[in-house]
């Protein structure tokens, strides 16, 4: 089977984001208030073949763990569909 | 005569900087194609700057799947100095063989500037010539080099001495001001700033040959 991925990479939660505070210090100045705590990733998505929705569930996890993500820094929200 | 080889992925671009300052100490320097599976016979292996494998996906990530990593690994694993500069610094964080990770500078700029290094601890393989407190003048050129890691991680490499050298002034945010780590071993060091752009006085700065100097007396000690 085939099932479509999303992979959305994150920063851990307490790492410093300068791309976010470089936005969330932008947006008073274009006229937007009220916007705070932005945090900035990345997305990323393919199809991957698979037994089933589990099988690829742990390849895709395995996949982030080695290197679509940088454990170090980074954590990934993983979304499998039946493509 | 001492050997040193400098690897080279798509997108590297200092290792004949890093070839020059070696060859001035009277070392050999030694081109390593990243995609040779087996090391020549060196004593110290140099990763330099540059943008490996296009920095794609992030600095580093793409370059830490070369089959010379795998043997850049087994060198470190078994005691040979490895010293991964810039670039180079990201990849063997990438890799595993060294703690924490580097990511966007605070304030998002590029920086491309000297920078004034203080030594932190004589005992690595790039500083066993220094002088703890020591302060040299070496060039940064990086926008990913905001040295970060978790504050565990910090206590650890601040409690067992494997900050190497510091920013006196932090251009990058870098947590614990870090410009450069050791391994716990102490073996492999990785720093942003470019000791190979400071190995002549015409250059602004020589101080950088003195890191040079302790890498090769660190080759010298290690049998590989």
């Amino acid at each position: 089977m085939t099932f479509s991925v999303l992979v959305e990479v994150q920063l851990r939660p307490g790492i410093s984001d300068p791309q976010g505070q470089t936005i969330e210090k932008a947006l008073p100045t274009l006229g937007f208030d009220g916007v705070s705590d932005v945090r900035v990733g990345k997305s990323m998505r393919f199809e991957i073949d698979a037994a089933d929705e589990a099988a690829a569930r742990a390849q895709v996890d395995e996949l982030c763990e080695k290197f679509l993500t940088n454990p170090v820094i980074e954590d990934a929200l993983v979304t499998v569909e039946s493509a | 005569m001492t050997k040193v080889g400098i690897v080279v992925f798509p997108g590297t671009n200092c290792e004949l900087d890093v070839a020059e300052a070696v060859r001035g100490l009277g070392a050999t320097p030694e081109m390593v194609w990243h995609g040779d599976g087996e090391l020549p016979a060196v004593d110290a292996v140099v990763v330099p700057g540059g943008f490996a494998h296009g920095d794609y996906l992030r600095p580093g990530a793409i370059a830490q799947f070369s089959p010379a990593m795998a043997a850049i690994k087994e060198f470190g694993a078994k005691g040979g100095p490895v010293v991964g500069i810039c670039n180079g610094f990201q990849v063997l964080t990438e890799t595993g063989m060294l703690p924490g990770a580097l990511q966007k500078n605070a304030g998002l700029k590029f920086l491309c500037q000297p920078a004034q290094l203080r030594v932190e601890t004589t005992n690595s393989s790039l500083t066993n010539t220094l002088e703890v407190g020591q302060v040299l003048s070496v060039p940064i050129n990086h926008f990913e080099g905001n040295y970060t890691c978790s504050t565990e991680t910090l206590a650890e490499l601040q409690a067992n001495d494997q900050v190497v050298v510091t920013y006196v002034d932090n251009p990058n945010g870098s947590m614990g001001d870090i410009a450069g780590v050791c391994n716990a071993e102490r073996n492999v060091v990785g720093l942003m700033p470019h000791p190979e752009r400071a190995s002549n006085a015409l250059l602004g700065s020589a101080d950088g040959q003195a890191m040079f100097s302790s890498l090769l007396a660190a080759a010298a000690g290690a049998s590989v």
